[in-house]
């Protein structure tokens, strides 16, 4: 048992130290990051001390770029099992190394959630309120808790199967079946509840006829599988790159895809969405109006919801034809699609919900620099996060880090 | 390059053991570094004065503390008051009376619009003042329409009311199906049995999700630290209602819980120039509300399709 434990110490001290060590463009790219990082926590400490009023954030639009940025982020979280589906159910050869990076992803992302979710709250000194058994979660009752549930379930989830997977390739064993394949099972199934519980936190609320629509939780999952798969394209490309890691073209391929299959369902339920609200033409079309057309003299978001909708339409077309078959015009084509459900999914989905006021009042939110700040900062952490994981998943990948090479002489 | 083998691991340190000077030093150059531009980034925390005490940060759950620990919490917020404001309030822990259910009705036909009740309530629930927060909206409606759309929220004749319109004050309309309690996350707010639903300010994580599930834009949060001039300070408080909130909490109208279940008026009921403002309990038949509700051919709850239930009612002089 010492021995053990011993052992896989030793094995976390190597992976804690090989994330200090790299070539210069490592540390460039380390040292750019945490500069953000840091910026980010002073404008958070900032909002700490003057209140969430440092933010664009009002009684009219109490909610913003945190949320928009966490229920994206999300999405990205859900997709790393449009990645697990054809490995462990449809045996695909060409992912089956791959998969473990994108678990690592959906780690990174599920932890910039939680910083996203934190630096929303008004009182983060109360989150211990949260905490079954020791605060008052209101489980079943709050989609919250929902969220706060399976979003930590999530995160541990991937822990263990990317944690016990690593460690036996480390210590060169076969992983033992009953140890991680269930927990793979339940990963699947658990990947789609976390965007559907995300989803479910807005469609619940009856006095907000924007997100008050059995469409939104469709459409959660089909923009995040095909923003998250297309991040994993990207990532895999800078990982074939920088490694000589074994990355197929054929894998990406299937990537491209799973991208085009649900960019494709995307681009269909948007057009449901969208003749439902004006058609019909009743008075709940307002916020939809003020997103698309603007309304009452007031169209902040009617540009980014237009650059939105031409990124998805020009990346639909680029998935379906054989052009985006060439690398060049698939990463392309993954930007527009990245981009465009960022904007959507986040300040085109948050903030016209609250536009206009329940009482029928128009009031603007535009996001303050300082909060500008911590965003940046959340992200270029969830960056320094994932590239930490793969400087460290890359090599014990490849045998290059093991318990054969351990000894006083090679600590890394 | 770019496919060169990475990590090459060169400009490896070296284990503790072989570690020679020069990348001693060096480690130990990044690492001061590091830390410096850490304690720097996290400077601004040195203005956190009074952000939370221990006994704050320790205080359990409304429902959960007992007779003796609410006296002690009692005090303690008589002690902070007085030390930010030089005055020694009163606070209490009033509890819902029995076979009372508060309802509140109001006369369309009669309000005005002047927006007395407005600031009655700000005066008398100790609401910020900078930034203000206000409980009551009075909406200008365009004569004919109950589309809260058309409404106008910063109309400002020099006389009300005018012609052409008619005004509804929209507060917290006291659900018996309230969308607020339902998606609190840590049971923060809740109604009591007299049907006031009230937050518990100590426990509020201010996630602010009520107040988007909120249908009546009833609750409102306070983005920086609430400021209050000392001499408007209402010293009667009590710990559901009017006792001065802290920065990063939710808040929002109460039937002036202070008042009511004292047996008293609510404020804006008091100040209303027109008469348009009934309060009582609805259990009781000979109340002024349950004969209105009894008689008045038409009353209104806003949004009724909503299905909140509201026990705020709207009616007419018909």
């Amino acid at each position: 048992m010492r021995r053990a434990t011993r052992e896989y110490l030793v094995f976390l001290w190597r992976c804690g130290r090989i994330a200090f060590v790299g070539d210069w463009r490592y540390y460039a790219w380390m040292g750019v990051l945490t500069v953000i990082c840091l910026l980010g926590l002073n404008a958070y400490a900032k909002q700490l001390v003057h209140g969430l009023i440092a933010t664009g954030m009002s009684d009219e639009v109490s909610w913003g770029v945190y949320i928009a940025n966490f229920t994206f982020l999300v999405g990205v979280a859900a997709a790393a099992v449009m990645m697990v589906i054809p490995v462990y159910i449809y045996d695909n050869e060409e992912l089956h190394d791959l998969v473990i990076f994108g678990e690592l992803l959906a780690v990174a992302a599920i932890l910039m959630c939680l910083a996203f979710v934190t630096v929303d709250l008004g009182r983060p000194d109360r989150f211990w309120h949260l905490i079954p058994g020791l605060g008052q979660l209101n489980f079943p009752a709050s989609m919250l808790s929902w969220d706060v549930i399976v979003l930590n379930g999530y995160l541990l989830l991937n822990v263990h199967i990317c944690g016990y997977l690593l460690y036996c390739r480390y210590r060169n064993v076969k992983p033992s079946k009953w140890f991680y394949i269930p927990f793979v099972f339940v990963a699947i199934v658990w990947a789609v509840s976390i965007h559907t519980v995300t989803a479910f936190l807005y469609v619940g609320l009856g006095g907000r006829p924007f997100w008050n629509s059995s469409i939104v939780g469709p459409r959660f999952l089909a923009s995040a599988f095909t923003a998250g798969p297309a991040i994993i394209i990207l990532a895999l490309q800078v990982i074939r790159r920088l490694t000589n890691y074994r990355i197929t073209d054929k894998a990406l391929l299937t990537l491209r895809s799973i991208v085009q299959v649900s960019m494709l369902i995307n681009v269909f339920l948007l057009v449901n969405e969208v003749f439902k609200e004006f058609y019909s033409g009743n008075l709940h079309v307002a916020s939809s109006k003020y997103l698309y057309l603007g309304l009452h003299g007031y169209h902040a978001l009617v540009p980014w919801i237009w650059t939105a909708i031409v990124f998805n339409l020009v990346a639909m077309f680029l998935l379906v034809l054989p052009l985006s078959r060439s690398l060049k015009w698939l990463n392309l084509t993954c930007v527009l699609c990245i981009v465009g459900i960022w904007i959507e999914k986040g300040m085109g989905l948050v903030i016209p919900g609250f536009i206009p006021t329940p009482l029928g009042q128009m009031v603007e939110y535009r996001p303050s620099l300082n909060e500008t700040l911590v965003c940046l900062g959340i992200w270029a952490f969830g960056l320094l996060c994932y590239t930490v994981f793969l400087r460290m998943s890359v090599p014990i990948l490849q045998g290059r880090l093991s318990k054969a090479n351990e000894g006083p002489g090679r600590p890394a | 390059m770019s496919h060169s083998d990475f990590p090459p691991l060169q400009g490896e340190p070296a284990p503790a053991a072989g570690m020679n000077r020069r990348s001693f030093l060096r480690t130990s150059a990044v690492l001061t570094t590091g830390l410096a531009a850490l304690a720097s980034s996290l400077r601004p925390l040195l203005e956190l004065e009074d952000y939370t005490s221990v006994e704050q940060f320790m205080q359990k759950y409304y429902k959960e503390l007992t007779p003796a620990e609410m006296a002690k919490v009692l005090k303690r917020i008589e002690n902070e008051v007085e030390k930010q404001y030089g005055i020694r309030p009163q606070v209490r822990d009033l509890r819902p009376m029995d076979g009372v259910e508060f309802v509140y009705a109001l006369n369309l036909t009669r309000c005005i619009g002047c927006r007395k009740c407005v600031h009655a309530c700000v005066q008398e629930n100790n609401q910020s003042r900078n930034p203000e927060i206000q409980y009551i909206r009075v909406l200008r409606m365009p004569h004919g329409s109950f589309d809260l759309d058309q409404s106008e929220h910063n109309y400002a004749p020099a006389t009300v009311p005018e012609k052409g319109y008619f005004y509804m004050p929209v507060q917290c309309q006291q659900c018996r199906n309230p969308p607020c309690v339902k998606v609190c996350p840590v049971h923060a707010t809740w109604q009591e049995t007299d049907g006031i639903t009230v937050i518990d300010y100590n426990w509020c994580i201010g996630c602010r999700y009520c107040e988007a599930a909120c249908p009546y834009w009833a609750r409102h949060f306070n983005f920086t630290k609430p400021s209050i001039p000392k001499e408007r300070l209402n010293p009667e408080m009590s710990y559901l209602g009017n006792q001065p909130r802290h920065q990063g909490v939710m808040e929002k109208c109460h039937f002036c819980i202070q008042r009511t279940r004292a047996g008293r008026y609510p404020a804006c009921l008091e100040v209303c120039p027109a008469g348009a403002r009934k309060f009582g309990n609805i259990l009781d038949p000979n109340s002024e509300v349950s004969y209105i509700l009894r008689t008045k051919r038409v009353f209104i709850q806003l949004k009724e399709e909503l299905g909140t239930s509201p026990r705020f009612f709207y009616y007419f002089d018909v």
